[in-house]
Order: structure tokens, then sequence, then C-alpha cells
């Protein structure tokens, strides 16, 4: 298979992951999963868990650290901007398509209408996954301070959310410092 | 020039989300808001809930659809043309995007090393739970007079949270809360 054939079939694999990701994040992971791991075996299984790991650990959207990764493993740097760009493009030219209708009808009575009961079920469809979340995320009794006090933090004290990031960072560096000074001991 | 100044801000803007969005998704959404509501003032606290409204029901991850919806809106709002607009599109698209470009090429370089390493996952143990609480943040920032009018918007708000606890699709529960709305406060 030629070069050029080889970078347009992973901009075309992550092309169609990025036009039916619909929610974002953790729902798309069954669908990469099927198209990189059982359809096409550019990874393991392990790979993949590890992959996941490491894309939730880097900044930036999941799907989009994915893409770049599965890229760069197939065909280096310049294979991860071709998934890169693929995973980006679908939902690039469907919001810029709302964009420009969107200013355009907004103030419409019927679409405020529609936007005055969509409002409140966004702020439902943020909170319900929280639980579940939780738990992927290790949250138990004794760490489960940390999201409390950050929700605080930033909803009440309107603390950026840079400096809690930064914050947690450095916690857990000292944090594994006092455990091995402890095991010295 | 005040075109170029808006977009070097909104380049700005953008690079630093990408740079601290950790935990993707709803995490990243009260950096967004700080980010193009409060600092900036790009666009108000309702238009910021119908992005995410439109981020449901349309592929793709939350950060490159605020990026290329407030890209365009910022720029047209100031009255400039359809194509200025486009253009902010793209650059805070690409400028999201750049962070995790640099970062996952560094991370791949090291890729099993780093995922073993005993300090990345020291770091990582607090790193989630307190992306939990950055999820919850952006749930209460936007329990606000705009988004919730009523009790109606209150009832609203339980139902879905129910069955969205119980697996009912995203999309379809944000559109039946549009015919709720339609049918609860009947445009005039």
């Amino acid at each position: 298979m030629g070069l050029l054939k080889q970078y347009w079939e992973l901009f075309l694999v992550f092309f169609k992951i990025g036009a039916f990701t619909f929610g974002g994040g953790y729902a798309m992971i069954p669908l990469i999963r099927n198209e990189v791991v059982n359809k096409k075996l550019w990874l393991d299984d392990n790979e993949f868990m590890d992959m996941l790991a490491l894309a939730q650990s880097a900044p930036g959207p999941i799907s989009l650290n994915t893409a770049l990764f599965v890229g760069n493993k197939q065909l280096g740097f310049k294979g991860s901007l071709f998934c890169g760009a693929g995973i980006i493009l679908p939902s690039f030219i469907i919001i810029l398509i709302i964009a420009v209708l969107f200013t355009q009808f907004k103030d419409n009575p019927v679409i405020e209408s529609i936007f005055k009961g969509v409002r409140p079920a966004v702020v439902a469809l943020i909170a319900a996954p929280l639980l579940g979340l939780s738990k992927s995320a290790g949250v138990n009794l004794k760490n489960i301070w940390i999201p409390i006090v950050v929700a605080l933090a930033v909803w009440l004290l309107n603390i950026s959310p840079v400096y809690i990031i930064l914050v947690a960072i450095l916690l857990g560096i000292l944090y594994y410092l006092f455990i091995k000074l402890k095991m010295k001991r | 020039m005040e075109l170029i100044e808006l977009y070097t801000s909104l380049f700005l803007a953008f690079l630093k989300i990408g740079l601290f969005g950790f935990g993707g998704g709803y995490a990243m959404l009260p950096l967004i808001q700080r980010e193009v509501v409060d600092i900036h003032g790009w666009i108000s606290v309702s238009d910021f809930t119908d992005i995410v409204a439109i981020s449901q029901t349309t592929p793709g991850p939350i950060a490159f659809n605020s990026a290329t919806y407030i890209g365009y809106t910022s720029v047209t709002d100031m009255g400039f043309s359809t194509f200025q607009g486009v253009i902010g599109s793209a650059i805070c698209t690409i400028a999201v995007s750049i962070p995790s470009l640099i970062i996952m090429t560094i991370i791949c370089a090291f890729f099993f090393k780093l995922n073993n390493n005993p300090w990345m996952r020291s770091s990582l143990s607090v790193l989630k739970p307190a992306i939990i609480g950055l999820i919850a943040a952006a749930a209460l920032m936007l329990m606000n007079d705009y988004n919730f009018i009523d009790y109606k918007s209150w009832i609203i708000f339980g139902v879905v949270m129910v069955a969205s606890i119980k697996k009912m699709d995203p999309i379809l529960l944000i559109v039946l809360s549009g015919v709720a709305g339609l049918l609860l406060y009947p445009p005039t």
C-alpha cells in the first residue's frame, strides 16, 4: 500500500469516528476500539487501555489525544497530523454551519421557547454522570474532600481551574515524596 | 488593527483552554466559561449554555465545538464579515488543538516509561478527583437565573436528571426538553 494511501486511511477512519461521536468523551471509546483494535488491528487491547490512560492524563479532548496517539504510532508525527485533522473536521464543519444559521435565528421567539426548555436539561445532563465518573476517578471516603473543595473554590470563590490543576499535580507529587520518606524510616 | 487584536486574544485564550483542559468534556467547561464569558465577555452565559446544548446534539468534543462557535460569533458580533468569522473559527480550533499535539507527541516518545511512572500515577490520583470537582462546578455555575427562569425549569431539570441516570439517550432528552420548552413557554 502506498504511503499516501496509508495517510488517507488514517484520516478517513478518524473522520468517521469524529462524525459519529455524539456527546464526546467516554461515548466515543467503544467506537474507537471497534475501528482501531477490531477492524484495523493497529493496536491490541492492552495497548488500547494504556493509550486511554495516557490520553486522559494529557490535557485536551480525549478523542483528539487518542487520534494523535494512533497516528503517531502508525506513521509518526505526520500521521498524527492526519488523524488529528480527521477527528476535528466533522465537528468544525457542522458547528460552523450551525453558528452561521443560529446567529440569524437566535432572536426568533420559537427558538427562544425551545431553548428555555433545553437549558435546564443541559445542566442536568452535566450533573447526572457525576456519580458514575466518581467511581472511575477513584473517589472514596478518604479523598472525597478533593472534589468538594474544588467545586466550591471554582463556583463560589471564582478561582481559575488553571490553578486548581497546577495545585492538584503538585499535591500528587508531594504525596509521593511523603510516602517515599515514610517507607525509608 | 482591531481584527488582528481579536484574533490574537482568541488564539491565546483557546491555547490556554487546550493546555489546561484536563479530563476533557465537561471538566473543561469552567475553564472555557471563565475565559470566554467572565474574562473576555465574547458571549453571554445563556449563549454559553446554548453552545453546550448544541454540543450535546452534534458530534465532537465540547472544546472543539465551543472553539468553532465562539471563533465565529465573537468576530461577526463585532461587525466583521462571515468570511472573517470563519477564519476566527479556524484560529480557535487550531489553537485549542496545539497543546494536545505537542504533549501527545512527547508522550508517544516515552510511551511505556511514562505510564508506569510513580510520580505520574501519584499526580493522577489527586488530579482525577479534582476533575470530578470541576465537572460539579460546571453544573453549579450554570444553575443561574439565565438558565432557570421559574419552577418549570426545575421540573425539567429533575426529570432529565432521573432519565439520564436511567441511561436514556442524551440527544433524545435534548430534543424532548426542546418540545417541553415549546409547550411550557409558548412563543408569543
